[in-house]
């Protein structure tokens, strides 16, 4: 449940400020979005299983999904690298990006 | 060919694309642009080849177990488009390399990385796998886009950054999903589970929606017509032949496997691709650019290539799959016949430029050809794909879509038309200035009299209109392969068996 409210939080916060004019605000709006997707992600594998399966350290205890970790790691890689490159963006061609014209 | 050279197709463009990035010289970067695409088409046709027979390769990376390693797969479908993804990416740095474009710092790791991430996406045999390759396909793109470096491009570049972006999250929500509900992200694992479990389809239709917006369906087609006007004409004829074309490859193979054609879900299809190319075409009408005018009628034809996967008999899969290979190589030489004429004369603008056929007789030609190709008239590829398309519709008894696909040629051929009688019909404008009308201040858009055009821009575009007139003429060798591709469509076990192992 904390979860899903987490996610739902972030994709409302994500969302409104997508919806802004200015870039950097919309860059903050797929940070958020981001981070909800992989909230997502961690939750598809189920969170109740938390033992490390990671060679002889879980034993005993139900282990946690490690491929859903790996699908994290590579998305939080590409998110990042885009948010890079969007950041250049919005600081190239200044003060452009709340006239009406385009 | 062994199931294991097939990783090569992406480790070899990678490999060139760091070779290019340490040798900067024009020496080491054009051949390793143009060498690396000619073996990808040779690995390509050898592929296509292999699997004409039916045969599905498959290969584990890493020799790991069916089921948890990642799997590269071919089969006729990803053959073909392996092999036209290829010919375009040659014959588009050839072009670059006629422009002048392609020594740019950067452009041929770029391109190759694109190249690699597009045979990726059409291997793969691993929904997540699908999810990395397309952004590995995507964020050379971004740079692609930006290496104009003009403010226009960048304001296009910072729509096509955020839609993209958008469409990655969703579908990375829509892998997710998939895995939430079913557990496996591997497609072999998945094959018919979506219409087995309506929560899987559910999860798959998030993916199919994120699919949907990269091929630019209406009404999620806004963003490509600002996006492929802004960069140079080489980048716009790459990424029309590729960004667009994988997304819809992913949709034929998505819904094959996962829903496996469930009928019950086709009409939300039907609906939708004949808005879609009925919208697009209309859209075109008003645009007063070259460039615009075919963007706008890809959408429209992006319409027409889903149509098979919206009727999914076998002749209306086989019609769409010979659609997709006929638009790609059409679309490409129309954006570089008319993209010859913006390099040179500077413009796309349709006032401004006039009677280039007197002097361009071969560009001219080449431009009609592909233009008379789109509409679908005889004997070009357009006719062959378009008169299939149509007589699925009929036979599965689709009047209304029928009658959209003919009333929407019309119109594509009506447009194409005004491109041609105001750029490259009518007499060409006596160099004299002051007669060519408002425009008439630079002399360069006047004057295509004094203007050339050099052959190395001309000719890769004549080379994809003779591939069209060849497809068109002896239809039976890509319409026999189209229906090997569509037969493992209809019944997806062998697919399934070689991903599998089993």
């Amino acid at each position: 449940m904390t979860l899903a409210i987490t996610i739902g939080v972030l994709t409302a916060g994500a969302v409104y400020l997508i919806l802004q004019r200015g870039m950097v605000r919309i860059v903050l709006g797929f940070v958020l979005l981001s981070h909800a997707v992989n909230l997502l992600l961690m939750s598809a594998g189920g969170v109740f299983h938390r033992g490390e399966p990671l060679l002889d350290r879980g034993v005993g205890e139900p282990l946690a999904d490690p491929l859903p970790q790996a699908f994290v790691l590579t998305a939080i890689v590409i998110a990042f690298s885009i948010t890079i490159y969007m950041l250049t963006l919005a600081a190239t061609g200044k003060g452009d990006d709340t006239e009406d014209d385009s | 060919m062994t199931s294991a050279l097939l990783p090569l197709l992406v480790a070899a463009p990678l490999v060139s694309a760091a070779l290019s990035t340490l040798f900067t010289s024009r020496a080491v970067t054009r051949p390793l642009l143009t060498g690396t695409a000619a073996l990808a088409l040779l690995g390509g046709l050898v592929l296509l080849r292999t699997t004409a027979d039916g045969r599905v390769l498959a290969h584990q990376v890493g020799l790991w177990p069916a089921g948890v390693s990642i799997p590269f797969v071919a089969d006729t479908f990803s053959a073909l488009m392996v092999t036209t993804t290829a010919l375009l990416v040659l014959v588009c740095s050839f072009f670059a390399i006629a422009t002048g474009e392609a020594d740019r710092r950067y452009f041929a790791p770029l391109v190759l990385v694109l190249s690699a991430g597009v045979y990726g996406a059409l291997l793969t045999g691993d929904l997540f796998n699908l999810f990395v390759f397309v952004e590995v396909m995507l964020l050379p793109s971004y740079g692609l886009m930006a290496i104009a470096g003009t403010l226009r491009g960048l304001r296009a570049g910072r729509t096509y950054v955020a839609v993209n972006l958008l469409t990655s999250t969703i579908f990375l929500a829509g892998v997710a999903l998939v895995y939430g509900t079913a557990g496996t992200v591997h497609l072999g694992e998945l094959a018919g589970a979506a219409s087995e479990s309506p929560t899987i389809a559910v999860a798959m239709g998030v993916v199919l929606l994120a699919m949907a917006i990269k091929s630019a369906v209406v009404p999620v087609h806004g963003w490509l017509v600002r996006a492929y006007t802004a960069p140079s004409p080489a980048v716009t004829a790459l990424f029309s032949g590729l960004h667009t074309k994988v997304a819809i490859y992913a949709i034929y193979r998505l819904y094959a496997v996962t829903f496996e054609g469930q009928a019950s879900l086709l009409w939300v299809g039907l609906v939708i691709f004949t808005a879609t190319m009925a919208i697009g075409v209309l859209g075109a009408v008003g645009e007063t650019t070259t460039r615009s005018i075919l963007a706008f009628h890809m959408v429209s034809q992006i319409g027409y290539i889903l149509l098979g996967v919206a009727l999914f008999t076998e002749l209306g899969l086989m019609a769409g799959i010979f659609y997709l290979v006929h638009h790609m190589v059409v679309k490409a030489s129309l954006f570089l016949s008319t993209g010859a004429v913006e390099h040179v004369h500077g413009t796309g603008d349709l006032e401004r430029l006039r009677g280039l056929a007197r002097g361009e007789p071969l560009l001219a030609l080449a431009f009609l050809g592909a233009a008379l190709s789109l509409a679908g008239l005889p004997p070009f590829s357009g006719f062959v794909a378009k008169l299939t398309l149509v007589a699925a519709a009929f036979e599965a008894g689709h009047w209304t879509v029928a009658a959209v696909a003919i009333a929407v040629s019309l119109i594509t051929l009506m447009s194409m038309l005004k491109i041609w009688g105001s750029v490259f019909w009518g007499r060409p404008p006596s160099p004299e200035p002051g007669v060519g009308g408002p425009g008439g201040g630079t002399a360069t858009a006047t004057a295509p009299a004094a203007v050339r055009i050099r052959p190395a821009l001309v000719l890769p575009a004549v080379a994809l209109t003779g591939v069209t007139l060849c497809v068109g003429l002896g239809a039976q060798v890509l319409l026999d392969l189209s229906a090997q591709a569509a037969a493992h469509l209809l019944d997806t076990s062998a697919y399934v068996e070689a991903v599998t192992n089993r």
